[in-house]
Order: C-alpha cells, then structure tokens, then sequence
C-alpha cells in the first residue's frame, strides 16, 4: 500500500507505532506531572511590572503596548498589588486616571510560590476564576507571574519530553538488527525465576512484553509472547523445585520463549497438556492458579510448542511464535 | 462506557489512586477468578471482576490491559498491591456486593 499523502513516522519506519501500557494511561500522567512540574519551572519570570506612584493612564499604555490584561504593582521587589483592566476601567468611570496606581489596585492577592506544584496554581485558577497568579519566591519578592497558558506549555512540553525518551529507546532498539550485521543476529533476554516467588510473579513476562514493544512489534505480538510468557513463568514459580530461567529469543523472524528448570519434572506430558488437568496444590488453587489451563493458553498463544520433561530431571518447555515480516525492523525483512 | 460513569452508578471505593476516569474507556466485561481463565478470555479495555485480591491479579491486569479490575465481596489487597497497582497504572475498584450482582448491574447499563 503506498500512501497518497506525506509519510508519517510511523510508515516510514514500517510499523504501526505500537501503544504502551503508559500511552494507555496518559491521562494519569499528566495528572501526575501536575504534581511533579514546580511553578519554577513553567511560570515566566520576565515580567512587566509598575510602580504605586505612577497614574493610572500609565498602566493603560503599558497594557495595551504589552497585549495584556494587568500587572503587578512592584515597590522594591515587593509585591504590592496588582492592577488590571477591570481596575483601570473603574479609574476611568470617575474620570480619576490622573490618580496614582496605588488608589485603585487589588491588594487582597492570591499568590502562589516558586517551590509549589502546579497542581496548586490549578487549584487556585479554577477556585478564585482569575486568569494570572503572581509568584512569590522564599524570601517573599515577587519571582514572576503564572497563567493558565503557561501550565498548558508546561504540561505538552514534559509529555513531549516524557514521548521522546521513549521513543529514542524504542527507535534505538527496534534498529537493533539493522545496526548490527551479522549472518544471523539473536538478541537473548534471560530471566532467573524463583520458586515459589508469587510476589514477583509476572514480573519477568512484563518486561518481556514492553522489550517487544520497544523492538518495534505491535500490541498484538506482545500480547501473545506475553500471556504465554506469564503462564510459562508462573509454572517454574508453582511447580518447579528450585525454579528455573525463563529465556526469551528475538530473531528478525521468530521469537521463542524458552524455560527450563532442574525439577521435579512431568510424568506424563500429554496428560499435562489437557485442559483441567492440574498438579497444583490447594493453597495454590485458592489464590486462583492451577486452573489447569496453563499449557492450553500456552499453545493457543504460539505457533509451535514443545515440551520435553522426564521424571527426576526436568522440564523444557519451547515456545515459537513467527513473526511477520516487517514487524521486527530487519534489512532482510 | 468510560470507567468513572461505573464507578459512580455501582458506588465503588477506588483502591488505587483517585483520578477523573471519565477518560478510560471500558469495553465489555469479564468475570473470573481462575488466573489462566482471565488470561485466556479477557480482552483488552474489559472490566474483570474477581474476588481475588493478591499481589497477582496486578500482573494479570497489567498484561491484558484491562480497564480496571472490580475486587467483589470486600476482599481487600494488602499494601503492596495497591502499591504495584499504582506503579503499574492498574485500577482497582472494590465493592462489598457479589460477582454475580456486579455483572448483573453491569449488563444493564449495557455494558456488553
């Protein structure tokens, strides 16, 4: 299919840009940049200021020079007021622009500091319905001025920043088999899993999931390589004797999911592989595994799977899954 | 259907931390509390509802990508859970009603 319009990215690398777990919750991470980005960071702090002496009609040309709608009223640094078009507006009905500055500005201030999250400007954007927030910093003198513009920049610039990072590493990776020339280029991830250890149950095939990701395949590939990873490491966690490695293989065309663990071993491999069949223990069962669907969510997941135990030794367990071509960036497709 | 319309008609306590969830869209449902049973069936933006409440139900959600996952019967996960719940980005809403009454209201809001 060749495009009609200019390439977006995602075409001219030959891939749908495949969504992460955290493009998912983006929304959750803007509320938490909300907390992390300080007023510091995003207000502006070059700033249009006047004095109390100065009349009025002064404030008017400094708006109108300026395309804005107040400013803070400054002596010394100090915060004194602030004066707006609304204020200026009042002068102006009685006649009084002559008058100083300090008759007719706002000195009742909501302010907020430096050092503060701007979760809190929002607060007091949306409580006090004012549009600019002066910013004071630790020693109290006027630091700049923030508004609703500023957080929005503020926001989309961190997601920018946030987006670009992840993108580097995933165009880092997914380049992988295109930088590195070999007649046959594997890249082997190897997980140690330990028995019994249902608190970092499914950690591994997590991270398995997002390298996928990151290697260029779509939401789609990693989901199977990862449910199938997750059963397969949960079976070294509940049945083996001393655990076992979960390795994972990427090829330009192939990705495969090994375990192998040194006990107790199968006694009977086609048995092992009907559905509802299962050795887990009851205290197992309770937390609900050993629905004995393990092996069959296994095969369903995967083009190929192979398992090869005997009593007293161990237990291999092959999986293949083929991948399409052009999915995992390769030269050779 | 987005999450925070359910969480609000089926009165949920959100476990993990509070957020707007107007945003995340929640399509269709799945019920069961066999890990490898939600493996297999759930899709990705399905509510799950379960009555488990490990440390576990986190991976599974976190893998299929659920919306959020409905814990019944006021199971309660222990800290850690929420914890990893939250540095996952996994939802869980609880309810002291039954699995069966949650699908059930949820099948009538035409969450289907």
């Amino acid at each position: 299919m060749a495009p009609t319009r200019p390439q977006t990215e995602q075409e001219k690398f030959g891939r749908h840009r495949p969504l992460t777990d955290r493009d998912a919750h983006e929304i959750n991470r803007i509320e938490e940049l909300s907390y992390d980005l300080k007023v510091r960071e995003v207000m502006a702090s070059r700033i249009i200021t006047t004095s109390p002496d100065v009349p009025v009609s002064s404030v008017l040309d400094l708006l109108r020079a300026n395309r804005i709608s107040g400013v803070p009223v400054v002596a010394e640094a100090n915060l004194l007021g602030v004066i707006s078009l609304e204020d200026v507006v009042r002068a102006l009905q009685k006649n009084e622009l002559a008058m100083p500055v300090r008759n007719y500005m706002t000195t009742q201030l909501v302010t907020v500091n430096t050092f503060d999250s701007i979760m809190k400007a929002i607060r007091a954007f949306t409580e006090n319905g004012l549009g600019r927030l002066p910013v004071i910093d630790e020693h109290h003198k006027l630091a700049g001025i923030i508004t609703k513009g500023d957080i929005n920049r503020g926001i989309l610039l961190a997601v920018e920043r946030d987006y670009k990072e992840e993108e580097v590493r995933r165009y880092r990776a997914s380049h992988l088999f295109e930088d590195i020339i070999s007649d046959r280029t594997t890249l082997v991830l190897r997980y140690n899993i330990k028995v019994g250890d249902f608190n970092h149950g499914g950690n591994a095939s997590s991270h398995i999931k997002r390298a996928l990701l990151r290697l260029g395949a779509d939401q789609q590939l990693a989901r199977r390589c990862g449910i199938a990873a997750y059963e397969a490491e949960m079976n070294l966690i509940i049945h083996t004797t001393s655990g076992g490695i979960l390795k994972l293989e990427v090829e330009p065309h192939r990705i495969s999911l090994i375990t192998t663990d040194d006990g107790p071993g199968i006694a009977d491999t086609q048995k092992a592989q009907q559905p509802g069949f299962s050795t887990a223990t009851d205290q197992v069962r309770e937390m609900g595994f050993g629905a004995g669907m393990g092996l069959v969510n296994i095969q369903r997941c995967v083009d190929k799977m192979e398992l090869d135990s005997s009593p007293g030794k161990g237990t291999k367990l092959t999986m293949r899954i083929n991948v399409p071509p052009k999915t995992i960036n390769s030269k050779k497709g | 259907m987005n999450l925070q319309t359910i969480v609000d008609q089926l009165n949920l306590t959100v476990l993990t931390e509070m957020h707007d969830f107007s945003n995340i869209t929640t399509q269709g449902g799945y019920a069961s509390d066999l890990l490898s049973c939600v493996m297999a069936g759930a899709k990705s933006g399905n509510i799950w509802i379960t009555l488990q409440a490990h440390l576990n139900i986190v991976a599974v959600a976190s893998m299929l990508d659920v919306s959020a996952v409905i814990i019944t019967e006021n199971a309660q996960p222990d800290e850690a859970t929420i914890t990893k719940a939250n540095e996952q980005g996994v939802i869980l809403l609880s309810t002291s009603k039954f699995s069966y009454e949650i699908c059930g209201r949820l099948w009538e809001m035409n969450l289907r």
